[in-house]
This record gives C-alpha cells, structure tokens and sequence, in this order.
C-alpha cells in the first residue's frame, strides 16, 4: 500500500513507538521566539537541564513584539538573547535582523523537504510548504524539543485537497484558503495533516504555498503540506546548489517524499478555484467566509498588511499595485509591516514602500505585533480591521474589535473605499 | 501525579479559543502564577462573567466541542492549572491543546457529544460535583440529591504522561 509523504516522512524519522498510535520522531529543526520559549528555558534551568541537543538545529527569533513595547516583552527578548548565546545557538535573530518567524526562516534556506519541524506557534503549519511536517506545539513540547531533539504526535493521517481549475482575476493564494476552511469547518481537520495537491498548487510560487499552508491551523490541521518540486528547488537553490549535480538533479531527488499515487487519505475534497472569488471572513471564526460581494457596506477603521499569511514580497507588490495612486478613505488607517528585514529592504528598493506612504499608510517594523494586537495597530473597542492575517477571533487585534480576514489585493481595496471591497474593479487586467 | 476533581464550570459553547481562554496581551508574563487573574477574561458567552463566583471554587470545566482552538499558546492550560482547574471534559479538542493538557499532567477527557449533553443536563440540578477516579476511568458528577457515573477512556500514552506528571519527565526518563 502506498504511503503519503507525511507517512513517509515519519517513517524516516520513527524514533520510538511508545504505545500503539504514538509516534516519536526525531527533529531537523526546532524554532524558537521570545512569547512560548522563555518558559521552557525557566524549566530547563530549574531541572539544572539548561542545555539543546543540537544548536545548529536551534532557531530563534524576536519577533512578536518587537523592538520591546515595555519592560515585560524587553525581558522575554533578554532571556532568548543569554539563552541563545550560552547555548551557542548561531541562528539567533535580534532586533534589525529579526523578522516574521514563518517568513524569515524560510527566506534563510532553515527549512527543506523531508524536514520535521516544531515550533511553540500554532502557524508553524507554514513551513509544510517545502515538503515538510512542520507542526505548532506547546512550550513543554518545545522544550522536550530543545533538550532532546524528539517530539510525540498520533500517527498521522491526511486529508487531500485537490485544487483544479483556474484562478481568476483578483483571487488569490488567500481566497484559496479560506474556502478551504469554510469548507473543512475550524476542525474538520483536527489531528490531520492537510495536503494540498493538484495543478493549481503545482502552478503556485512558493510564497502562494506558505499562504497555503499557513492556515492549515485554522482549520484545525496538525500540518499543512505540499509535495516539493522545480519551484521549491528554485527557492531552496542558493542553499542547497552544492549538494546537488543540477537543479533536476534535486527535483528528481525531492520525488522521493512524493505522496505515492495509491496513498490512503481519510478524505479527499475536490476545489474548484474557477468559481472562487475574492472573499473575507465574517465573524469570530476564520470558517465564516463569504464573497466580498455580497458582505454589504461594512465600514473599516484600520486596514493591516503583513504578517507570517500575507507579509511577503509579492503580496506588498499586489497590494501596492492596488494603492499606487490612491489614498486611504478618512475613516481609514493603513499599517503595512513587510515581514522580514530582506522584504522590507526589497519593498524599499522596489518603490513600493513610498506607494504605501504617499496613500497614507504608517510602515512598520517586521513584527508579528497586531495580529495578535499586541502592538504597532491595536484596535479600540468596536473597531474594525481589513486585515491579511490569519485569525478573526474575538479580541484577537485588540478586546472588541472585528477582524476580517482576506488578501492583500482586497484589503488594499477597502483601505481605498472605506468599507469592505472586492478588489476587482481597483486592479488591472493584464494585457489591458 | 495532580490531583483531579471537584465543583464544575459549565462552558456551554463550541470552538472556544486560547485567545478567548488566556489574551495574546498576558502572553507577555514570564510566570504562569501571573496568569490567575486574566483567565477566560474574554469568553464571548452569553451571561457568562470572567469575574464571577466560578474563579475560586471550580475545579473541572465541561464544554463542547473543538475547545482550546488556535494559538498554540500552552499558557492556556497554565491559566487554567493556577486556578486549580487541572481536568476539562468535552467532545473534542484542538491537538495542541489536549497535547498541552496532557503534557502538563493535566486531564483532557473526551466523551461522546450524547454524553456531554446529559452532563449538561445533570447541571440543571443544581451545583455539580465531578470526582474523578484515573486508574479506574471513571467520572462520578455528584449534586444534592445524586450522582450518575460514566466511562472514560484515554490512550495508553496520555496516561503514562498523566502518571509521569508530564512530557518532560516522560521524555527525559526515556530518551
């Protein structure tokens, strides 16, 4: 019988099989930032355990909140920083490096196929992207983790998602995935990994995969994955150009994670992303999704580009081809974060960051920040946010807002008009 | 091993979230004691109060389904344990978050959604106690006036991180 890439992955990484339906695998990489770590290195130290079980598989990042808004996130930053350095953890990211964890590490060549990766953040589903298991996990998880390289998960089953057709004008990565949720419901992928397939994937940019597979979470997915091919090797090329012959030498090489064409899924949903257009989350759930043409006038305050979902280069060229020559609506602020120190600096270059200033938008920091209103565009009460993250719940930017979740073309839409907007009649046709 | 029982909190709504069980803003705090205050402060139930009477005597929360979705945040279950609430009963959960419960030694029970429904029902007589006897899987709700028993079952590995007290006495004894 044949096996998903997720089974083979597991197979090649089985470490032990405690009890029947729990798998132990060992890790390639384990990733750290400053909001779940610093509890575990408590631990660590208070078990006279204060050590990891490989520092080149350690990575770390600041990125939360970042640079420190008061004395509490300035000690969560302190303590990753003398960790890092007396564990002689090299890939450490502090402030002017850092970045959005699920963008930077990526962009840094950490994560490649095969890989199983950890992280104390649920989002950690991104990096299934390149072929990987890459699962968010608790702080004990982690620093089990950290101490011994392993990491415990029921054996995990998949779910396809088999995405065909066309995607048209305006819809995007982001479109994609939220009726992928609305279709799963917020657990209709719980304990399962989600693997996306077919040609509308293979047709993706990496950068569309992450979207992807970021917010397998949402609809409870242990991980989010897609089978690695020429796109991923372009991406992974400056990093892995001298382990291999040619490039089609490490295409050829990666089929072996290939899920086999008699794989067993314990469901398979066929998407038709012709019929899909621009959509928005409507409510406290990211499953509550509808067509942004039919939400009605549903006025903003605060439109959000950025974060581990939407934060990358080409989702600030979109929206930024969107705003080139409009600005935000009164009742409107903009808060556009490129996620990592390198986006910011390509934004720069590109001219696209004077587009977002002369609309009006505040450019900041690579930071997680108000996505999880934490800082840099925290909503007041009652207020509302056109926002590319990935989570609508209550109090998720800030205690009484609304969050509304959809892509960057949409989002940089609605800054324009004021209210909701689907994208379409703000963007040009190409060839037009 | 903790202890686990006592008086119970009825949290009668589905996908209830670690944003809603503990804020992204507490997330700050490097100690889990300094979570006590701010737990469920903001559950969008109705006629639920964050600051009510629950706090300090509840001991076992009973919900519906999917508790614990996104954030992977494990200051969720430490929300819960420095209020001495070490045991949840539900239908479902999100994976970190039973993950994060059991790993800490703490009790995430599944029942069936028939079960959970008669539990609320039990609710309506009035205060309910849960007891709860691991080695036997047994839940014994008690009120003035009776008491009803159900079945629990949980897999071999939560138990023994349960008996462990937890993943990293587990893990570290092991490998």
């Amino acid at each position: 019988m044949g096996k998903t890439i997720t089974e083979k992955i597991f197979e090649a990484h089985l470490k032990d099989e405690p009890f029947s339906g729990t798998q132990v695998i060992s890790l390639d990489v384990v990733m750290c930032h400053e909001i779940t770590t610093p509890i575990a290195i408590a631990d660590l130290e208070w078990r006279g355990k204060d050590r990891v079980f490989d520092p080149s598989k350690i990575k770390a990042v600041i990125d939360h909140v970042t640079p420190a808004k008061d004395s509490k996130s300035a000690m969560q930053g302190k303590i990753m920083r003398e960790w890092a350095k007396r564990n002689g953890i090299k890939d450490f990211f502090d402030v002017g490096k850092n970045g959005v964890c699920h963008a930077l590490f990526p962009e840094k060549g950490f994560i490649r196929p095969g890989y199983t990766v950890i992280m104390g953040d649920s989002h950690t589903c991104t990096h299934g992207a390149f072929g990987a298991f890459a699962a968010g996990v608790g702080t004990t998880d982690l620093e089990v983790g950290i101490l011994k390289g392993v990491c415990a998960f029921r054996r995990p089953d998949s779910i396809k998602i088999n995405l065909t057709g066309k995607l048209q004008f305006g819809v995007f990565a982001k479109d994609v995935i939220l009726e992928v949720i609305r279709v799963l419901t917020v657990n209709g992928a719980t304990d399962k990994v989600v693997e996306f397939r077919g040609p509308v994937v293979d047709a993706m940019t990496m950068e569309e995969r992450m979207t992807l597979c970021n917010m397998a979470i949402e609809a409870g997915g242990t991980s989010g994955v897609c089978l690695p091919d020429a796109q991923t090797v372009e991406y992974l090329w400056p990093f892995i150009q001298n382990d291999y012959a040619g490039k089609d030498a490490a295409v050829a090489d990666f089929k072996k994670w290939h899920s086999d064409s008699d794989a067993t899924y314990v469901a398979t949903y066929g998407i038709d992303v012709s019929k899909l257009e621009p959509a928005t989350t409507v409510g406290y759930k990211p499953d509550q999704v509808k067509k942004l043409s039919e939400v009605g006038d549903v006025v903003i305050n605060q439109v959000y580009i950025g974060s581990c979902t939407n934060g990358r280069l080409s989702d600030l060229e979109i929206a930024a081809s969107v705003i080139k020559g409009t600005k935000l609506a009164d009742n409107v602020r903009g808060v556009v974060s490129p996620a990592t120190p390198a986006i910011f600096s390509q934004a720069m270059e590109m001219g696209l960051l004077r587009i977002f200033m002369d609309a009006g938008y505040c450019v900041v920091n690579p930071t997680c920040g108000a996505c999880l209103g934490m800082s840099t565009g925290v909503l007041a009460e009652g207020e509302v946010c056109a926002s590319t993250t990935n989570r609508n719940f209550n109090g998720r930017m800030g205690k009484g807002g609304m969050v509304h979740l959809m892509s960057p073309a949409s989002a940089a839409a609605s800054g324009i008009t004021g209210k909701l907007t689907d994208p379409r009649k703000f963007m040009i046709k190409k060839g037009e | 091993m903790k202890t686990f029982g006592g008086p119970v909190l009825f949290l009668d709504r589905s996908d209830i979230n670690t944003d809603e069980i503990i804020p992204a803003k507490y997330l700050t705090e490097v100690k889990k004691e300094a979570l006590k205050p701010y737990l469920l402060e903001d559950l969008k139930m109705d006629g639920f109060n964050p600051a009510g009477s629950w706090r300090s005597s509840s001991r076992v929360v009973v919900t519906r389904s999917n508790f614990g979705c996104g954030s992977s945040r494990e200051h969720a279950p430490w929300a819960l344990e420095v209020n001495d609430i070490t045991c949840v009963i539900a239908v479902s959960y999100a994976r970190i978050f039973r993950q994060n419960m059991f790993n800490g030694g703490m009790l995430a029970i599944e029942l069936p959604e028939s079960t959970v429904n008669e539990i609320f029902e039990l609710g309506k007589n009035g205060a309910l106690g849960c007891a709860v006897e691991v080695d036997k899987s047994k839940l014994i709700f008690s009120w003035n006036g009776g008491s009803k028993e159900f079945d629990f079952s949980i897999s071999d590995f939560d138990r023994a991180l349960v008996k462990a007290g937890g993943w990293v006495e587990f893990a570290d004894a092991r490998y």
